[in-house]
């Protein structure tokens, strides 16, 4: 019996040592790692916590008291109310924009990193290695450094300060690309869709009932990427756009800070933070929302199974 | 609590990168001239009334804060006419974006804000309607000065002064008198403020500056220097000149002995600094009132205005600092309709509309009427600030003039000039570095360059 050969699993009282004392049940405590890892916890975590806690503050209270603990009244209510109706409810306008960009943009980037990242893990084609080496070639080219080229071609074609000019050049992902490629190459025995061609099903069927519920984890993990990617473009709506009305929350932000470096603008800090604090909820909740299928997707592969 | 201390060096490089793109594109702008301007070619007066009967729609591009009612007002008065007012960012942004619609060829605004200090930029590169097509020449009494010279390019007017920025010293009373300091009348003065404010309390400054292009032109600009000297495309860049010295040598002292408050301009530190007395003065613009009002609230009753200090005791010599134009660029399909509108702006009815909402007039009808004269500002304590404000405006140094390319000069002006107050270098050094940049950058872009 196989079963005979094998050592005993250590059980949860006795766990089994290695020649270094310490394994993944028991690691070993290392103070240094501790207060590196706090160090880094705290670096990342401060930000947030200021980005609250002065969130509650009036503007007032926002000079004059320490930035890392609440002063004066609780204003949070009131800065939230102003905030979305400041200067006409404009907030809302831009919030509704961002999500516009992120549904149609990042959504769409997602649609077609899983296509075309699918066929080229999966399909031999004439030219394949030419569009690896373009794909691959593309996820080296920084987007603002096309963001130039990109608004002198769009303005030709006249679609300048419109949503277009900013969803579609969202679409394009090769980062996404590449991901989905690797991901499809590895998720997907190629045993399993000959499998289901021989059983009679279509490539249609093939990809929407075998491949595409294998691929989740790495879907998931691309929208999260082109979804963060496109909450936070900030060069190329910045080129593009020039009505405020289609403005994402990223540039609108900032207009709303560079009043206050105006002759005769309003100093509105405190309603930069509170949007400030509205405008990364989404992205957190997405995150929480998400994380378990993200996790596993970057994990796919590690292991043989 | 920094959240974004200006993206100054992003901001710069943004500039820099589009410019090089406009200013041939520019002057391939010519060939496609015109066609709005039609019907005005013998010099004569527009008849505004009939353009303005005949309406049409107008893209405004502008960040003042004013102007929302001043277009509300104009569409009131004349349902005809449809403005789209947008704030397609604040100075530099809203220039990229002028430069690169420009460039495009689509997409360029009817009216376009434009700092002082930028206009012969885009003045130069023949990207702004000369306006005396219209009448506009017939308008140097209207206007104060200062500004009425930055929209003058040589025989063109190619904008309306907006507002103006004459310099007065601006200052917490507060502060002072727990210092035990006298307000200072000149520059010797104000180091002696200076030493006493900061002994007196380690934390207060009489003013904050970590490198500020605008600041430093206008006090060289005060001081009687004349750096730049522009005359078509030859252009002289010159630091070495006395009033360039004068101030260099002056500002040089606050800055080794660590007078100065390291705190970057309009950042939300500046406001609290001035909000917590931190900042106990500042040498800037006639527009600061309104900004004080609103970003500074707590401040009210302890600030108050007085002359700009002067180098020579008795004397009275002041500056601009900032303030902006409307201008009509070339590119425009509705040159007519929108002169209408920027005279209406910046001559008629939107002058009081602007000065009812803080701003500061460029025009000399209301800079010496009683009216504005006597408004007391309660913030102020109830002092008459535009009377000092005022005087400022008349006493203006004449014969100032600024780079064709002073957006970009200014962009690098932290990496060259601004390093006398983060490191070794002095002023001095740092100006001639500034001075050596610009040069290098001009000739790169055709002008003839001379130091």
């Amino acid at each position: 019996m196989a079963t005979a050969l094998r050592p005993a699993r250590p059980t949860a009282g006795t766990p089994r040592r290695t020649g270094r004392g310490y394994s993944v049940d028991r690691p070993r405590r290392s103070p240094l790692l501790t207060v590196l890892t706090g160090i880094v916890l705290i670096y990342s975590l401060v930000p947030l916590v200021w980005l609250f806690v002065n969130s509650t503050k009036t503007q007032e209270s926002l000079f004059n008291s320490f930035g890392l603990w609440f002063s004066g009244e609780f204003a949070l209510w009131d800065n939230i109310a102003t905030t979305l109706t400041y200067d006409g409810g404009v907030f809302v306008r831009w919030l509704g924009n961002t999500l516009l960009y992120v549904v149609v943009g990042a959504g769409g980037a997602t649609l077609l990193a899983i296509l075309g990242g699918y066929a080229l893990a999966k399909f031999t084609f004439p030219g394949k290695r030419a569009v690896f080496a373009v794909v691959i070639g593309a996820v080296a080219v920084p987007g603002t450094a096309l963001a130039v080229p990109t608004f002198l071609m769009f303005s030709q074609m006249g679609i300048t300060n419109t949503p277009w000019s900013v969803i579609i050049p969202s679409l394009i992902s090769p980062f996404g690309l590449y991901l989905m490629w690797t991901f499809a190459a590895e998720a997907i025995p190629t045993e399993l869709m000959e499998a289901a061609r021989v059983d009679g099903a279509s490539e249609w069927r093939t990809f929407w009932q075998i491949s595409l519920p294998l691929l989740a984890p790495g879907i998931v993990t691309v929208l999260l990427f082109t979804m963060v990617a496109t909450w936070n473009n900030y060069f190329l709506p910045l080129i593009m756009l020039r009505d405020p009305d289609w403005y994402p929350l990223t540039l609108g932000l900032n207009a709303w800070n560079a009043q206050a470096a105006t002759a005769g603008g309003e100093a509105i800090f405190h309603l930069v933070i509170t949007a400030s604090l509205l405008t990364i909820l989404p992205l957190i909740a997405a995150f929480l929302l998400l994380q378990r299928y993200w996790q596993s997707g970057l994990a796919a592969g590690s292991v043989k199974e | 609590m920094t959240i974004h201390p200006r993206g100054r060096i992003v901001r710069g490089a943004a500039v820099a990168g589009t410019l090089a793109l406009t200013l041939t594109a520019c002057g391939g702008g010519e060939g496609t001239d015109d066609g709005g301007g039609a019907g005005a070619g013998d010099g004569g007066t527009v008849d505004t009334a009939a353009v303005l009967e005949e309406g049409g729609s107008l893209t405004v591009w502008a960040w003042e804060p004013t102007l929302e009612q001043v277009v509300e007002d104009f569409e009131a008065e004349y349902p005809n006419v449809d403005i789209e007012l947008a704030n397609v960012g604040t100075g530099n942004d809203q220039y990229t974006a002028l430069q690169n619609a420009i460039a495009a060829g689509s997409g360029v605004p009817d009216v376009a804000q434009i700092e002082y200090f930028a206009v012969p930029q885009f003045a130069i590169g023949e990207a702004l309607t000369d306006l005396t097509q219209f009448g506009a020449g017939e308008l140097e009494e209207t206007f104060s000065p200062g500004p009425w010279g930055s929209v003058q390019q040589g025989e063109a007017i190619v904008g309306l002064p907006m507002d103006s920025g004459p310099m007065a010293l601006f200052y917490n009373q507060d502060v002072f008198e727990a210092a035990g300091v006298e307000v200072p009348t000149t520059w010797d003065e104000y180091l002696e403020a200076a030493r006493a404010i900061h002994a007196h309390d380690p934390n207060a400054y009489i003013t904050n500056d970590i490198g500020d292009a605008g600041f430093t032109t206008s006090m060289i600009w005060q001081a009687g220097g004349q750096p730049y000297q522009v005359d078509g495309t030859d252009v002289t860049v010159d630091f070495t000149d006395e009033g360039s010295a004068r101030f260099a040598e002056m500002w040089q002292t606050l800055i080794d002995e660590d007078l100065l408050a390291p705190t970057v301009g309009w950042s939300d530190e500046w406001y609290q600094g001035m909000s917590n007395g931190t900042i106990a003065s500042l040498t800037i613009g006639a527009w600061m009132p309104a900004n004080l009002e609103s970003g500074v609230p707590s401040g009210a009753g302890s600030w108050r205005v007085a002359d700009m200090p002067q180098w020579e005791e008795g004397e009275m010599a002041t500056s601009e600092n900032g303030g902006s134009s409307l201008t009509v660029p070339e590119a425009s399909e509705k040159k007519e309709l929108a002169y209408a509108f920027i005279e209406y702006a910046n001559v008629g009815d939107g002058v009081q509309t602007r000065l009812d909402g803080g701003a500061f007039p460029a025009t000399t009808a209301e800079l010496g009427s009683e009216e504005f004269l006597n408004v007391e500002f309660d913030y102020f304590g109830g002092q008459k600030v535009n009377e000092v404000l005022s005087r400022s405006a008349e006493n203006v140094v004449e014969g100032w003039q600024y780079l064709p390319f002073q957006v970009y000069a200014n962009s690098v002006f932290n990496d060259t000039a601004g390093q006398a107050y983060v490191g070794d270098t002095t002023l001095a050094e740092g100006l001639a570095d500034w001075q050596e940049a610009t040069v290098t950058y001009g000739s790169d872009q055709g002008f003839t360059m001379a130091e």
